[in-house]
């Protein structure tokens, strides 16, 4: 070998080993190329935009954005600071101070976490001026919702931070992000919400921002989120608040011809400010535990109860269709109905007929318990058993909402109950079961269970004579047309020449002056509408009314629910009456009535009733 | 027919000057993805690195012109006290030099730091040409190869004084350049046997290695023994003299490693032969750059698109960790490119220094063969995780001013030489 070789040799010798060591590195194992989104060095940050604001069908302003100011710790920039004076500053003390300290230096020394949350702008303009002794510390803005009205938090809903399964469930969000969870913010989260925008920022070794990854090639800008017109108007909702007032029970009030719920009244209800801030946790706690008078639930969507006597109308419109009455039909009643030999088979009625013929109008507005129980029982009996009758029954009564969700735009309700004949042959599957044995049903007992929004629906298909519009929340959402489901009539399997005689019962309700609900007559509109009272074994009987007006061309139908308001003329009517009134004059003219409900409390009734059950569990 | 006389450029190479201007350009484009901020795109911008090394890159003219402008005689002529002027360089840092990371490596004239080590490559490559090409100058000579050994001793040492003992380990580059001109093979051999024994008692141990030994010298024996029972008598010292001097290479290996090394060092062989793996602390550079050269892939990040280059994670990656850049902004295709441009540079400097009639010329021209490719072999063996943290320049490629105009020094030299040949005999 020439002495010159070596060099030569040992130069392309060495040029092959950092070929290959460049071939192992770069290609073989390039277990070590990660997605460039995720690497260490890449931080993405998100840009917030402001949630959509929420007004009231007249354009009231219900749901805003506020400020709210978050102290923010950097632990291992944190200089010896007067503790004593931040603390006060802060409101929280020396303890608070070291245990938040330790969070955060847990989390991390370098990055930033939350020291104290949403700082009240008064708080803000104190610790603005002082924080510049307090290093290692800074103010973040962060944007929180301020409801201007005090009403409905119910409808309205809450936003709070984004738990874990949520985050499994739906990638969008991040941990400490927020999320609607209750009411319209739900149901609407991501129109109110908007995208948030992405800006990818490239880091250096230390972690330290650099500038934008690749010149924010990969940023998105944030999408606004859209502001919502409730179909709600608040006046008449803030109204119902107040006529409900130390009552427990719900208001729903649908605007016939459309279907939107012009009132969703809870009670009782809470100042929806109370879901904002720092004290948001504690408040919600506190809500949360209160069993007893649950205001957390939407009683209004949420409470199932029996019908009682409103259901009647239901039964008469089956009866009617089904043709085994006619308008003129008659029964008389001696004080109720028997249905069976026993000496317990028997169904009390309290119209007060004394054995004179009652027809279809009369049955209606004395509110018959024979008359209807008849009519029922003739329904199911038309068929060559009874299971095939209940069917029928069934169907006829499902037609109008009822025993199913609406499947609209709420975030809570309930299926309610309408038995078929399937759930008897379950119940008796060893006896050849007949009407008899759910005779209570005719009259909104027995197995029916209504929520009230199901029955307020009732009453607007009954108004709109054989169809409905599914009842929603939302009349418009900026740039975007309505879902269309909400547009397209529902019909009933009952013929529209069926609903006038009804209608007219209903109208005597108020009109006759036997009427169950004469005293809630109000001069000028023509009210049609059925009282209740739906027996209730653990305590006095629920108070219920349905009512729709004008009689033409309805405006407004409505179903007020008062828990354990003993009759429905008592509380339910009156209440009823006056939503109608307001909503359609403005104003009451019957300012002595409207104080009977402000004023009125049914709290003795529930102490006594919590008392009775605290000494049953004992 | 043009003579020297009229033009300066007269007789160069220019395949040389081109592989040149390749890697000056390839390297300032990898210093600008290195050292850029997105607020200015501003290329003449003498605040910033890239922009400083841009100036250099452009005073590199003038030097190249100088260089050319003298006789090739006179680099021969003077060689000697080229030689003795570096020296003195080197030894003034001790009484002027500035300190920076924590060697007086440099001298700071009005801002402008200045590392003479760089130049002292050139001045010992002409010494080195200038003694070999002595007449009857004969490498098989014990004496000889001391005066030899001496010349590169003095800088070696004060290097490694400063201390730079990366800069020092340049010159053992040298042994290819003697060997060429007639140094026994032996010393190849030796050096080797002792970079293998050295590796291998790291790895597996002081004790370890020294009983593996005596065991393959018992084996020799045995083989001997049978086979070559002649041999045997008459060079039987002569095999007991190499054990022996083995094993002492192996004691003096550990007390080296474990008295002479600081921490360090230790720690980068550690690293190295994967005794340790603690990356977040003594194993950062060499997993950050080994990371970022993974990152690149095939085809590269592309300009300017490399996070990690952008997000500066390895640590000095405009100097001694370029080719990092490279990898991961050029990927395997432009380091492959890289190191084929180098091997073919390298190339062709030994087929112009084979070529050379004069022994002066041919010995220099070795010698910085030698030297681009020690780094060359140093700098992207560490950057890629082979060799143990020893910081050295990529040629042409780091920034930094004294670099880049010492190996401008010690190419166009050998250009101007090379340029002279047609008038040599």
């Amino acid at each position: 070998m020439k002495r010159s070789g070596l060099l030569t040799f040992l130069i392309i010798f060495i040029a092959l080993v950092f070929i290959g060591r460049l071939f192992y590195l770069q290609i073989l194992n390039n277990s070590y190329t990660v997605p460039a989104l995720n690497s260490s060095a890449v931080k993405v940050t998100y840009d917030y935009p402001e949630r959509g604001y929420v007004y009231d069908r007249n354009g009231k302003l219900l749901v805003a954005n506020q400020l709210s100011y978050d102290i923010m710790v950097i632990p291992r920039e944190v200089k010896p600071l007067d503790t004593l004076d931040f603390c006060s500053l802060l409101k929280i003390s020396k303890e608070d101070f070291i245990k938040k300290m330790e969070r955060a230096k847990k989390y991390s020394t370098r990055i930033p976490s939350t020291f104290v949350a949403q700082v009240s702008k008064s708080d803000y303009a104190f610790l603005q001026e002082k924080m510049y002794k307090f290093k290692g510390f800074y103010i973040i803005k962060r944007s929180l919702r301020e409801y201007p009205v005090n009403s409905a938090p119910n409808v309205l809903g809450y936003i709070s931070e984004v738990n874990e399964n949520m985050i499994k469930k739906n990638p969008y969000y991040q941990l400490g992000e927020l999320i609607g969870t209750a009411g319209i913010e739900t149901t609407y989260e991501e129109t109110l919400r908007g995208t948030k925008g992405v800006k990818y920022i490239q880091r250096d070794r230390f972690n330290k921002e650099i500038g934008p990854y690749k010149n924010g090639m990969y940023d998105t800008l944030p999408v606004p989120g859209n502001d919502i017109t409730l179909t709600i108007d608040s006046k008449l909702q803030q109204y119902g608040e107040a006529l409900m007032v130390n009552k427990r029970g719900g208001i729903v009030a649908i605007e016939p011809s459309t279907g939107e719920i012009l009132a969703l009244v809870s009670t009782p209800t809470f100042n929806p400010n109370l879901m904002v801030g720092r004290e948001r946790s504690k408040n919600f706690t506190k809500l949360y535990l209160d069993t007893i008078s649950r205001p957390l639930l939407d009683r209004g969507l949420q409470g199932e109860y029996p019908p009682g006597s409103p259901f009647k109308v239901i039964t008469a419109l089956v009866a009617l269709q089904e043709n085994v009455i006619n308008t003129h039909t008659t029964i008389k009643c001696f004080g109720g109905y028997r249905y069976g030999a026993g000496k317990d088979a028997f169904m009390e009625c309290h119209c007060g007929t004394h054995g004179s013929p009652v027809e279809l109008n009369k049955a209606i507005y004395r509110s018959c318990n024979s008359y209807f129980s008849n009519a029922y029982r003739k329904t199911i009996e038309k068929y060559s058993t009874a299971v095939e009758g209940m069917n029928v029954w069934s169907k006829h009564v499902k037609s109008f909402g009822l025993g199913n969700y609406l499947n609209n735009d709420l975030s809570v309700g309930q299926k309610g109950l309408v038995p078929d004949g399937d759930l008897y042959n379950k119940w008796y599957p060893n006896t050849r079961w007949t009407a008899t044995y759910n005779i209570s049903n005719a009259i909104g007992q027995g197995e029916v269970l209504t929520t009230p929004i199901q029955l307020a629906n009732m009453t607007a298909t009954v108004a709109n004579r054989g169809f409905y519009f599914t009842p929603h929340i939302v009349k418009s959402i900026k740039g975007k047309k309505l879902n269309e489901k909400y547009t397209t009539p529902n019909y009933t399997t009952i013929d529209e020449k069926y609903f006038e005689p009804v209608i007219e019962g209903l109208f005597n309700v108020f009109e006759n002056p036997r009427g169950t609900a004469s005293w809630s007559k109000v001069k000028g509109i023509e009210i049609c509408g059925k009282t209740g009272t739906a027996e209730n074994p653990h305590g006095q009987d629920h108070s219920i009314f349905i009512a729709f007006a004008p009689k033409d061309n309805p405006k407004i139908a409505i179903a007020v629910f008062v828990e354990n308001g003993y009759w429905g003329s008592r509380w339910a009517g009156p209440i009823a009456s006056l939503m109608i009134e307001k909503y359609l004059n403005g104003e009451t003219i019957r300012p002595w009535k409207e104080q009977e409900m402000f004023k009125g409390s049914l709290q003795d009734e529930y102490d006594k009733q919590l008392i009775e059950t605290l000494e049953i569990e004992k | 027919m043009r003579s020297r006389k009229t033009n300066i450029f007269y007789g160069i190479d220019w395949v040389l000057v081109l592989f040149y201007i390749i890697l000056i350009f390839f390297g300032w484009i990898n210093i600008y993805s290195a050292t850029n901020t997105e607020e200015s795109f501003d290329l003449i911008n003498f605040s910033t690195e890239y922009g400083k090394q841009l100036i250099w890159i452009g005073l590199c003219l003038p030097l190249i012109l100088l260089i050319l402008l003298f006789e090739a005689k006179f680099y021969e002529k003077y060689a000697s006290i080229v030689y003795l002027v570096s020296l003195l360089s080197l030894a003034g840092l001790f009484i002027i030099g500035k300190n920076i990371n924590g060697a007086t490596s440099w001298y700071n004239f009005g801002g402008i730091g200045l590392q003479p080590s760089e130049f002292t490559k050139a001045a010992t490559a002409l010494a080195i040409a200038k003694l070999v090409s002595e007449k009857q100058f004969n490498l098989k000579k014990l004496n000889t190869q001391l005066q030899a050994l001496l010349i590169l001793f003095f800088p070696a040492i004060l290097i490694t004084l400063q201390p730079d003992p990366g800069s020092a380990l340049v010159y053992t580059a040298f042994i290819f350049v003697l060997y060429r001109e007639g140094l026994p093979f032996y010393y190849i051999t030796i050096g080797f046997i002792t970079l293998i024994l050295f590796i291998i008692t790291l790895y597996f141990g002081f004790s370890y290695t020294l009983f593996g030994s005596l065991f393959l010298f018992l084996i020799i024996l045995l083989y001997f023994n049978f086979y070559r029972r002649k041999a045997l008598k008459r060079g039987w010292i002569k095999i007991l003299g190499i054990y022996l001097i083995s094993a002492l290479l192996i004691f003096s290996v550990d007390f080296v490693f474990n008295h002479v090394f600081e921490q360090r060092h230790r720690d980068r062989f550690n690293i190295l032969l994967g005794k340790t793996t603690d990356i977040r602390n003594i194993g950062y550079n060499t997993n950050q750059s080994v990371t970022t050269i993974a990152s690149g892939g095939i085809t590269g990040r592309g300009f300017l698109e490399g996070e990690r280059t952008q997000g500066n994670f390895v640590p000095e990656h405009q100097t001694d960790y370029i080719f990092t850049i490279v990898g991961e902004e050029w990927g395997f295709i432009g380091s492959t490119l890289v190191i084929l441009i180098f091997v073919l540079f390298l190339l062709r400097i030994i087929q112009i220094a084979e070529r050379q009639k004069s022994k002066f010329s041919r010995v220099y021209g070795y010698s910085i063969a030698a030297i681009f490719f020690t780094h060359f072999t140093i700098n992207i063996g560490m950057v890629l995780g082979l060799l143990p943290t020893i910081g050295i320049p990529l040629p042409f490629f780091s920034y930094g001013g004294s670099a880049l105009w010492g190996f401008t020094v010690l190419l166009f030299l050998f250009i101007r030489l090379d340029a002279n040949r047609s008038y040599e005999w």
